[in-house]
């Protein structure tokens, strides 16, 4: 039987690293093949060297049943292969139209952007894409992002697309939706890589699956002869537990109050209490004002109305230094923009947001035996995958970089914590492990804000709820006064459901 | 433990592909010299004579590294912040001019005294001169290299002003001022030569600048900035305030490019004296991919290719310029390191 993708024997080290360790991967044409591991276990990089953005030490590729030496992206695309990068790399400037056909190397000099305009809207008649050709990108959701990303590759004639993780950044109804159109593009002939951390995800639209274990293919199975349970027990080499235990605490005093902020002008200002052993939820479709919230509360903007309060005293106007001295975490729900410092070691990563700090700082230098010390035991606590302090942190695996922002933000004993989406891109061991460290913060009398696109996340996490919708908080209450389809209604903006 | 750090850390990639950019620019150099009917390898030889041959020669090409050590890490440091400081030659005129004003006019007769008062008056002037671009850059977004390069020319005409009205010495038929006294010149490390305690400084500032960038949260919050804005702001870190502070480090270490020219060389300010050290010092910094002590090394390299080729031209009848070809392909090399990591990533596979 010929194979769409046979890659066998890929062996790919990064120094001290054996990133992908002998892997045998295989792809029947026209199916939805999942691929599945945790954190750092080499799925990006399998797919990388397929998509010839790395090469392989050793091993061979065959496509279509012919062996071929794929040297970069554009081998890749004059192979049919595309690839849908958890990054959108999109002009924001630019039309949706422009960002399709522009950058098409097959292009030539001039061009006929009548016919390419025709070719495109046919693809997305045959494909069910509803999206404008002329909007800008920057105003776009998402999901329609996503969508441009699709319909470049598809315009490049790809006939095997591979998506690394493209539901992390979406909303479960945009999942949905997601879903679907890779359905439609098996039935319309096409093969498809599928990479998720989500086993129930994979488990709905995966016809065979490929699970990786630290840089090892440890099994190769088909949908119908395995379960979510199976899968995660291959991912994680063992029983995985999957109760999260909440002890009842009585809330302590107020430790966070936002009062009367307006998160979006010409909207309802907001107003928030988050209490000592807590944790306050926000629902919301993302793009509410969830990254306004985020961005006023750490102090990275000035609003001219409102207050805010830390422990009793006013910190609206104080920037973010003090906020975080006086024992504010943050958690960014954007790890690239707000969390790390690519070029920078582990350890100067670990500096960054605690420079200030008496523990890490003498006389203006760095303590850095101490600094050293202290990254290696939250790299060996939170379970950082990577081949030393050394290494730069842009290259480390995608969970692992949300590891060590999380591990930096725990550290320094926060009496309030500002999560927004902390379990973005993990995998479900390592969603466990925040899940228990957020319950286990609260217990021990910390105040968490929780912004969440993960309803489930919300619910199972939070003692109250806030919904949030177009910048304003619609509605608030105890967990235990909503259903789960009244949360949904309140963040569609139907409003009127509880309270 | 440090040593063993900063050799890991100066990646065995980066290294080779400065060095394969070299090689490559010698090469083409090489066939040049084919071209116009000299055998290359004589002329390099002789080069290699001219620069390193003996003790004077070797100490006037370190000799004439020091303004490209300056200059390289006025570059580097400037780069740390995000920011590329092209005003290092406007920074260096005006740190000069201050310089030499102080060593004219200060009534001071004490050697130590005179020579800290002109490395200070010299690091105000090239801070000042860094402080424009750098505020407005911070304040008001504007890009730092137009307004830098514009400033670059208002202090060479402004310096040239000066030494042309107010401070021309009495007589000269030349523009520039009268010399300084002899307490304000450096002392020659090296007799006969250009080679002069400069160097030392060069050399000690180098190794400043790695501790500020590698062992100080100065230098980190600089890098911080540098390296993803956004995030150092969200870790507390004022981005307006360490641009600023960045720029002022960098102008004043580009003063002393300019500065020890006239303590150590004319010991007068004249007209024009550099030949572009801003703009060189941009390549050393790229080259040395901003590591101080890479710096050091390519600013020899440079200084190496001057001398030399100056000797080679005594001998041979091609023009000592030679050296601003081999040096312009270098630059031209080393600005597309991209086309390296193409050669590299496709030699593998064959
Ligand atoms: N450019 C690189 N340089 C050094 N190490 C790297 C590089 N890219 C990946 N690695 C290492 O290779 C390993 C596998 O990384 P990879 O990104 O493939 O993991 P992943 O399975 O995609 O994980 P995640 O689910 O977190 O995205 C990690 O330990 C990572 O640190
Ligand atoms: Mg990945």
């Amino acid at each position: 039987m010929e194979y769409a993708i046979e890659m066998r024997g890929i062996t790919k080290r990064f120094g001290a690293v054996t990133a992908n360790d002998n892997i045998d991967f295989l792809v029947k044409p026209q199916e939805i093949h999942c691929l599945l591991g945790e954190n750092g276990s080499g799925k990006t990089t399998l797919m990388n060297i397929l998509f010839g953005i790395y090469t392989m030490d050793e091993g061979q590729i065959k496509v279509n049943g012919q062996p071929v030496h794929i040297r970069s992206p554009r081998d890749a695309s004059r192979l049919g292969i595309g690839m849908v990068h958890q990054h959108f790399m999109l002009f924001n400037q630019n039309t949706v139209l422009e960002n399709i056909i522009l950058g098409d190397e097959r292009v030539p000099f001039f061009l006929d952007y009548e016919k390419s305009r025709k070719e495109v809207q046919s693809l997305l008649d045959r494909y069910e894409f509803h999206i404008d050709l002329d909007e800008k990108i920057c105003n776009l959701s998402v999901g329609m992002k996503q969508r441009v990303e699709i319909l470049k590759v598809l315009y490049r004639g790809a006939e095997i697309i591979i998506f690394d993780e493209p539901t992390s950044v979406l909303t479960p109804q945009e999942s949905d939706i997601l879903l679907g159109m890779i359905q439609n593009l098996r039935e319309q002939g096409k093969t498809v890589v599928f990479i998720s951390h989500k086993l129930g995800e994979t488990m709905t639209i995966g016809d065979s699956m490929t699970v990786l274990r630290k840089g090892a293919a440890v099994a190769n199975v088909l949908r119908e002869e395995t379960s979510v349970h199976d899968l995660a027990r291959h991912m994680v080499g063992k029983e995985v537990e999957t109760s999260l235990e909440r002890e009842e605490v009585e809330p302590g005093e107020c430790v966070f109050e936002l009062a009367d902020v307006p998160i979006w002008e010409h909207r309802k200002s907001c107003n928030l209490r988050v209490h000592e052993y807590e944790i306050l939820g926000i629902a919301g479709v993302d793009g509410n004002g969830q990254m306004e919230l985020e961005e006023s509360i750490i102090g990275l903007r000035d609003h001219r109305q409102g207050h805010q309060y830390l422990l009793g005293e006013e910190i609206t106007h104080e920037p973010t230094l003090l906020r975080k001295l006086k024992g504010m975490a943050h958690i960014p729900s954007d790890r690239h923009k707000y969390g790390i410092l690519p070029n920078e070691t582990l350890c100067r990563n670990y500096l960054l947001g605690n420079q200030e700090r008496e523990e890490f700082k003498s006389h203006g230098l760095i303590r850095t035996q101490r600094l050293d010390r202290f990254s290696e035991e939250m790299i060996e606590k939170y379970n950082v995958y990577t081949s030393g302090i050394e290494q730069t942190s842009g290259s480390l695996s995608g969970g692992n970089q949300q590891k060590l922002v999380l591990s930096r933000e725990l550290s320094q004993s926060p009496k309030f914590i500002l999560a927004a989406q902390p379990t973005v891109g993990l995998d479900i061991g390592a969603i466990e492990f925040v899940h228990r460290t957020l319950l286990q913060k609260r217990e021990e009398g910390c105040a968490i804000l929780l912004i969440s696109a993960d309803l489930s996340e919300v619910m199972a996490l939070s003692d109250r709820i806030a919904v949030m919708y177009e910048g304003e908080i619609v509605a608030v209450g105890d967990s235990s006064e909503f259903t789960r389809d009244e949360l949904g209604l309140m963040m569609a903006g139907h409003l009127g459901g509880a309270s | 433990m440090s040593i063993k750090k900063f050799f890991r850390r100066f990646s065995f990639d980066s290294l080779a592909s400065s060095l394969i950019s070299l090689l490559l620019s010698f090469v083409i150099g090489g066939l040049l010299i084919w071209a116009i009917g000299t055998n290359p390898f004589q002329a390099y030889y002789l080069i290699g004579v001219g620069a390193v041959g003996t003790m004077k020669n070797l100490a006037n090409t370190l000799a004439s590294s020091i303004p490209l050590i300056f200059a390289g890490l006025a570059v580097a440091v400037s780069s740390k912040a995000g920011l590329l400081n092209l005003g290092v030659e406007g920074q260096l005129y005006m740190g000069a001019m201050a310089a030499t004003l102080c060593g004219l006019y200060l009534p001071a007769t004490n050697r130590f005294i005179l020579l800290i008062a002109i490395m200070i008056a010299s690091m105000l002037g090239g801070m000042l001169w860094a402080l424009i671009p750098g505020v407005l850059k911070a304040k008001f977004g504007t890009h730092e290299v137009i307004v830098a390069i514009m400033l670059n020319y208002v202090a060479e005409l402004f310096t040239t002003y000066l030494i042309i009205v107010p401070f021309r010495e009495h007589g000269s038929t030349v523009n520039q001022t009268a010399e300084i006294p002899k307490a304000a010149r450096l002392s020659k490390l090296f007799p006969r030569t250009q080679l002069t305690t400069a160097f030392i400084l060069a050399v000690i500032v180098a190794i400043i600048v790695w501790f500020l960038l590698r062992r100080t949260t100065l230098g980190f919050k600089i890098s911080a900035v540098g390296g993803n804005r956004d995030a150092a702001r969200a870790g507390g870190i004022n981005p307006t305030a360490y641009v600023i502070i960045a720029m002022l480090i960098s102008g004043a270490i580009a003063s002393f490019a300019g500065t020890t020219e006239v303590v150590g060389k004319y010991f007068r300010f004249r007209e024009n004296f550099s030949p572009g050290f801003g703009f060189t010092g941009l390549a050393v910094a790229v080259l040395a991919r901003n590591n101080p002590f890479g710096v050091i090394a390519t600013s020899i390299l440079f200084g190496g290719l001057s001398t030399g080729c100056l000797y080679m031209s005594r001998i041979t009848g091609i023009s000592g310029h030679m050296s601003n070809v081999i040096q312009s392909i270098i630059i031209l090399l080393v600005s597309a390191p991209r086309l390296f990591e193409i050669i590299k990533g496709s030699r593998k596979r064959t």
